[in-house]
C-alpha cells in the first residue's frame, strides 16, 4: 500500500460511477440482457374482483402462431405455501395454485410464445369465464372487518391519560385525513428472465434485494437456497415496488421449468399497477389537545388502512406521532381492514408519507386555532427524549432543520392569516411540515479480497436502484481500506454473493457500509488476510438502545387558481438531518426526488377504483398522473450537520425521508392561500373548487 | 395474408436489413432485433417518453412508431448521441449535474432534449411561449420553456431540476446541438 496520505472519498460530491454507462445507453437493465433461445411470457389478469375461474379455454389459443403453451392453475408447478415476506406468509406469491380470485388484476395464466407479440396476442385472445362473488373494496374507519395490525413495528402506544388531557385542553383539533391507493411506479416495469443451468435455477430480475428474492424463490420452488441465483446489473427504480418476489419472476421460473428454455416475463405498465404492490389507502383520525400557549397535552392518532386477506402488512402511519413532539399523553393505534384488493406493500416512505400528512396537517390546524406561528408551535413542543419510549435520541437535529429552513425560505416575514396574498389572479400561500423517519441497519455479509494487482474486490449483495449505492459503497470501501476509489472493484446485485439486506427501509447504505467497513478492518488487521468475510448480525445486536431517526423540515409555496382550482407549487425547500452525508451530490438528488414524490402525492396521485367492478380504472400514466417536468419548480435541498453515533460513518439513510412531509407542507400552504383545509389527498381541482 | 416484411432500417448511421412482424414497434425492433437496448420501454403506450429516439432529427416515441413505417428515415438512439466515444455536451452535463438516478428515463430525456433544442431553434412555440405568431421571435429558452417542452418525459426518480439545469447550461454554452 502506498504511503501517500489518503484523501477521503466519503463526504465528497462526485458524479455516479455508472454515469457514462447511463448516458450512452450502455447500462443494462433486466429486460436488456441478451439471452439466447429466449421465449416470452405474457400475463393474463383476472378482470373480476372476487370469485373463481370457471374456465380458461386454452385449446382456443394453443394453435396460434408461435404459442408454446399456457400455464394456469390446472398445470402450474406446486408452490410452497410457507414462502413469505418480511411480515410472514404471503398468499400474494402463490400464483396459479387454485381457481380463487382474491382481487382484480390477479394473474391467472401465463401464455408463453416465441415472440413478445405472439405471446401478447394469445394472452389477449384467451377466453376466460368466471363465477363472480360479491366484493368489498371500500375502505373506511369503523369498517366491521377492521382489526388491529401486526405489532412487529409501530406497535400501539398509550402513555398518560389522553382523554383527561384532551378534556383539560384549551384547544382541541379533532379531524379525519384520507390518502388514496398509490403506486410506486418505477419507470422500469418489472422484468425477469429465468432458466435452468443443470439443477440450478438462474434468473435476471429487477428487484431491490437479490439475496432475499432468491431465498423466497427457492422456498417457493422447494429448492435449497444455493440452487437459486438471482442477479441483475442496473435497476430502473424501485420505490418499494420491487421489494417482493414479483409475479414476473415467479411466472418466468414456472415457465422455464415447464418449457425447458429461458423465458422472459416483462410486465406491461398496466400490470405494474394491477399486479405488483401499492400503498394502501388510509383513513386517519387525529386528536390533538393543547394549552392556550400551544403546549401539547395530548396526541391521539388512529390510522385505519386496507390490506388483503392474502398477506399481513404494516403501514406505520403513527411512527412520527411517537417521535416528533413532547406530550404528557400519547395514544396511537393501527387498524387494518382486509379487502378484496391487490395486497399493499411498502411504497417510498411507507407509513410516514400518509401518517405525516395527517399529523402535520393537524399541527397546522392547531397553530391556526391557537393563533401561533406553525414554526413556533413545533419549536415549543420539542422533546428531550423519545416521547413514548423515554429513550434518548441518538441524535436529533430537527430544530436546526426548522430554523435553517425558515431562514432560507424567508419564513419570518410570513403573515399567518390565510387568504391574504395574491399574484395576479392567483392566491398565494406558504406552509411547512416537520418530519422524521426511523433509521437503523440490518444484518449483511460482505467479502473483500486483496487482488494481486493491488486492487480490492468488494462483494456485497446490495442493489443500486438509482440511489447511488455503487458510488457510495465504492467511496466507503476506499476510505475503509485507505486507498483510492480507483482500486476498488465493487460487485453487487447478485444473490450468490451472500446474505444482505435489500435496498429498503432507508437501511441499505447503513447496513452494507457496516459490513464492508468491518471486512476492511479485517483486511487491514494484524493478520493481513488476502480475503475476509464479515457478517454483521452480532455487531448490530450490540448497538445501544436509542431513538434513531432522520429528521427534516419542508417549506412550500403554492399558487392556487380560484377559477380552475389548480394548485401549483412555486417553491419547495427541504432541510435534512440524515447523519453523515456520503456523497452530497447524490444525496441531494435523492431527497429532491423524494420531495417531488411528495409533491406528486399531494397534488396528483390517486389509484381510482370503480366501486361496482372493484377494478382500478386508471392503471396507466394518462389516468394516474405522476409529477412531470412542468409540475416541478426548482427545488432547494440541503443538509444540516448531523451524525449517528454507534453506526459506522454515522450514516442514517436518505431514501425515504425526502418523501415525508412534503404533502402536508403543500396542503398547509393551500390552506394559507385559500383559507380552506384539504384533508384528503390528492388536492384535486374539484376538491379545491368545491371548498 | 403477409404478416412480415423485409425492410431496411438506418440506425446511428448503419443500415440493417430486417424481416419483421408488421406489429413490431420501432422500439422493439431496436431493442430485440438490433440489440440497441438504450431506448427503454416504460409504458409501451406513448405516456412516458422513455423510448424517445430521433427520426430525421425529430423526437418520436418509438413505442408508438411501427418499425416498418420508419424505413428510409435516419434513426438516432441514445447510443448514437456520442460520436466516436466523445460524450456530447448534454450527456456530459447530465453526468456532472446528476441529471438522473436510476437512469431508466435518461436515454429518452437525452434524445428528447436534443430534439427539443432543435425544435425551439427552428422557432416552434410551446404552450408557454408568449408570442406564438409565425413571425414572432424565437422563444427565450428559460426554465419554464424547458419544463413545458420536456413534459413528455417522465422521471419517477425526480431528477427534473437537474435535468432542466443540464439542458439550460448546455443550451447557453453550445446552442442548438446539445
Ligand atoms: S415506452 Fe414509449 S412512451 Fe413510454
Ligand atoms: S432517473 Fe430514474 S426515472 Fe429518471
Amino acid at each position: 500500500m502506498s504511503m501517500a496520505v489518503h484523501v477521503g472519498a466519503v463526504g465528497v460530491a462526485r458524479p455516479r460511477i455508472e454515469g457514462r454507462a447511463k448516458v450512452t445507453g450502455a447500462a443494462r437493465y433486466a429486460a436488456d440482457e441478451p439471452i439466447p433461445d429466449l421465449a416470452y411470457g405474457a400475463l393474463v389478469l383476472a378482470t373480476v374482483a372476487r370469485g373463481r375461474v370457471r374456465d380458461i379455454d386454452v385449446a382456443s389459443v394453443r394453435d396460434m402462431p408461435g404459442v408454446l403453451g399456457v400455464i394456469d392453475h390446472t398445470n402450474a408447478p406446486r408452490l410452497n405455501p410457507e414462502a413469505g415476506n418480511f411480515f410472514g406468509p404471503d398468499g400474494g406469491l402463490r400464483l396459479l395454485q387454485d381457481d380463487l380470485i382474491p382481487h382484480a388484476g390477479r394473474p391467472i395464466a401465463l401464455v408463453v410464445a416465441e415472440t413478445p407479440e405472439q405471446a401478447r396476442a394469445a394472452a389477449q385472445a384467451l377466453p376466460v369465464t368466471y363465477d363472480e362473488q360479491p366484493h368489498d373494496t371500500r375502505l373506511f374507519a369503523g369498517h366491521p372487518a377492521g382489526r388491529p395490525a401486526l405489532t412487529l413495528f409501530d406497535a400501539p402506544a398509550d402513555i398518560g391519560d389522553v382523554d383527561a388531557e384532551l378534556a383539560a385542553s384549551a384547544v382541541v383539533v379533532d379531524e379525519r385525513y384520507g390518502t388514496p391507493e398509490e403506486n410506486c411506479s418505477a419507470m422500469e416495469p418489472h422484468s425477469a428472465t429465468a432458466w435452468w443451468e443443470g439443477d440450478r435455477l438462474e434468473a435476471v430480475d429487477s428487484n431491490q434485494g437479490p439475496f432475499q428474492i432468491a431465498f423466497t424463490l427457492a422456498t417457493l420452488f422447494h429448492l435449497p437456497p444455493e440452487r437459486v441465483r438471482v442477479r441483475v446489473d442496473h435497476i430502473g427504480g424501485g420505490f418499494g415496488g420491487k421489494t417482493m418476489c414479483g409475479p414476473q419472476l415467479i411466472l418466468a421460473a414456472m415457465a422455464a421449468t415447464r418449457f425447458g428454455r429461458p423465458v422472459r416475463v416483462t410486465l406491461t405498465r398496466a400490470e405494474v399497477f394491477l399486479a405488483t404492490a401499492q400503498r394502501p389507502a388510509t383513513d386517519q383520525r387525529i386528536r390533538i389537545g393543547a394549552d392556550a400557549d400551544g403546549r401539547l397535552r395530548a396526541i391521539h392518532h388512529d390510522a385505519t388502512y386496507e390490506i388483503s386477506p392474502l398477506a399481513e402488512y404494516i403501514e406505520g402511519c403513527t411512527e412520527l406521532t411517537k417521535t416528533l413532539y413532547a406530550a404528557p399523553a400519547i395514544r396511537t393505534a393501527l387498524t387494518v381492514v382486509p379487502l378484496d384488493i391487490l395486497p399493499p406493500y411498502s411504497m417510498r416512505a411507507p407509513g410516514a408519507a400518509p401518517g405525516s400528512f395527517a399529523l402535520e396537517s393537524a399541527m397546522d390546524e392547531l397553530a391556526e386555532r391557537v393563533g401561533l406561528d406553525p414554526l413556533e408551535l413545533r419549536l415549543r413542543n420539542e422533546p428531550g427524549v423519545g416521547p413514548v419510549s423515554g429513550l434518548p435520541f441518538s441524535s436529533r437535529n430537527l430544530v436546526a432543520c426548522l430554523r435553517e429552513g425558515a431562514r432560507r425560505f424567508g419564513w419570518a416575514s410570513r403573515d399567518h392569516r390565510p387568504r391574504m396574498r395574491r399574484a395576479g389572479p392567483l392566491l398565494i400561500g406558504t406552509g411547512l411540515a416537520a418530519t422524521s423517519f426511523s433509521t437503523g441497519a440490518f444484518p449483511s455479509t460482505a467479502t473483500i479480497t486483496a487482488e494481486p494487482d493491488g486492487t480490492f474486490t468488494v462483494a456485497i449483495a446490495a442493489a443500486d436502484l438509482g440511489t447511488g449505492a455503487r458510488t457510495a459503497l465504492t467511496a466507503i470501501a476506499a476510505d475503509a481500506l485507505a486507498v483510492g476509489t480507483d482500486r476498488i472493484r465493487l460487485r453487487i446485485s447478485d444473490s450468490a454473493i451472500g446474505p444482505a439486506w435489500g435496498a429498503g427501509g432507508s437501511r441499505g447504505t447503513a447496513s452494507w457500509a457496516w459490513a464492508i467497513t468491518e471486512a476492511a478492518a479485517k483486511i487491514r488487521g494484524p493478520e493481513r488476510p488476502m480475503t475476509a468475510t464479515v457478517d454483521t448480525t452480532q455487531l448490530l445486536g450490540d448497538l445501544a438502545s436509542r431513538e434513531r431517526h432522520a429528521f427534516s423540515a419542508v417549506f412550500a409555496e403554492v399558487g392556487v387558481d380560484p377559477a380552475t382550482g389548480e394548485v401549483r407549487v412555486r417553491r419547495l425547500l427541504g432541510m435534512f438531518a440524515v447523519g453523515r452525508v456520503i456523497n452530497p451530490l447524490m444525496a441531494r438528488s435523492q431527497v429532491i426526488g423524494g420531495m417531488i414524490g411528495g409533491l406528486s402525492m399531494a397534488l396528483h396521485e390517486e389509484g381510482v377504483r370503480d366501486p361496482v367492478t372493484g377494478r382500478h380504472v386508471n392503471a396507466d400514466f394518462a389516468g394516474y398522473h405522476i409529477a412531470a417536468h412542468a409540475d416541478v419548480p426548482d427545488i432547494e435541498a440541503d443538509f444540516v450537520p448531523d451524525d449517528e453515533p454507534g453506526v459506522p460513518w454515522g450514516i442514517k439513510g436518505v431514501g425515504e425521508i425526502g418523501n415525508v412531509g412534503t404533502a402536508a407542507a403543500i396542503a398547509n400552504a393551500v390552506w394559507h392561500a385559500t383559507g380552506v383545509r384539504q384533508r384528503h389527498l390528492p388536492i384535486r381541482l374539484d376538491r379545491v373548487l368545491e371548498s | 395474408m403477409t404478416t412480415r416484411s423485409t425492410i431496411s432500417l438506418r440506425v446511428n448511421d448503419v443500415t440493417h436489413r430486417l424481416c419483421l412482424d408488421h406489429r413490431r414497434t420501432l422500439l422493439d425492433a431496436l431493442r430485440e432485433d438490433l440489440g440497441h437496448t438504450g431506448p427503454k420501454k416504460g409504458c409501451d403506450q406513448g405516456q412516458c417518453g422513455a423510448c424517445t429516439v430521433l427520426l430525421d432529427g425529430r423526437r418520436v416515441v418509438s413505442c408508438l412508431t411501427l418499425a416498418v413505417a420508419a424505413e428510409g428515415a435516419e434513426i438516432t438512439t441514445v447510443e448514437g448521441l456520442a460520436a466516436d466515444g466523445e460524450l456530447r455536451p448534454i450527456q456530459e452535463a447530465f453526468v456532472r449535474l446528476d441529471g438522473f438516478q436510476c437512469g431508466y428515463c435518461t436515454s429518452g430525456q437525452l434524445c428528447s432534449a436534443v430534439g427539443m433544442l432543435a425544435e425551439r431553434a427552428a422557432g416552434w412555440p410551446s404552450a408557454v411561449t408568449a408570442d406564438v405568431s409565425p413571425d414572432g421571435p424565437v422563444a427565450e429558452l428559460d426554465a419554464a420553456e424547458v419544463r413545458e417542452r420536456m413534459s413528455g418525459n417522465l422521471c419517477r426518480c425526480g431528477a427534473y431540476p437537474s435535468i432542466v439545469h443540464a439542458i439550460l447550461e448546455t443550451a447557453a454554452r453550445d446552442g442548438v446541438t446539445g
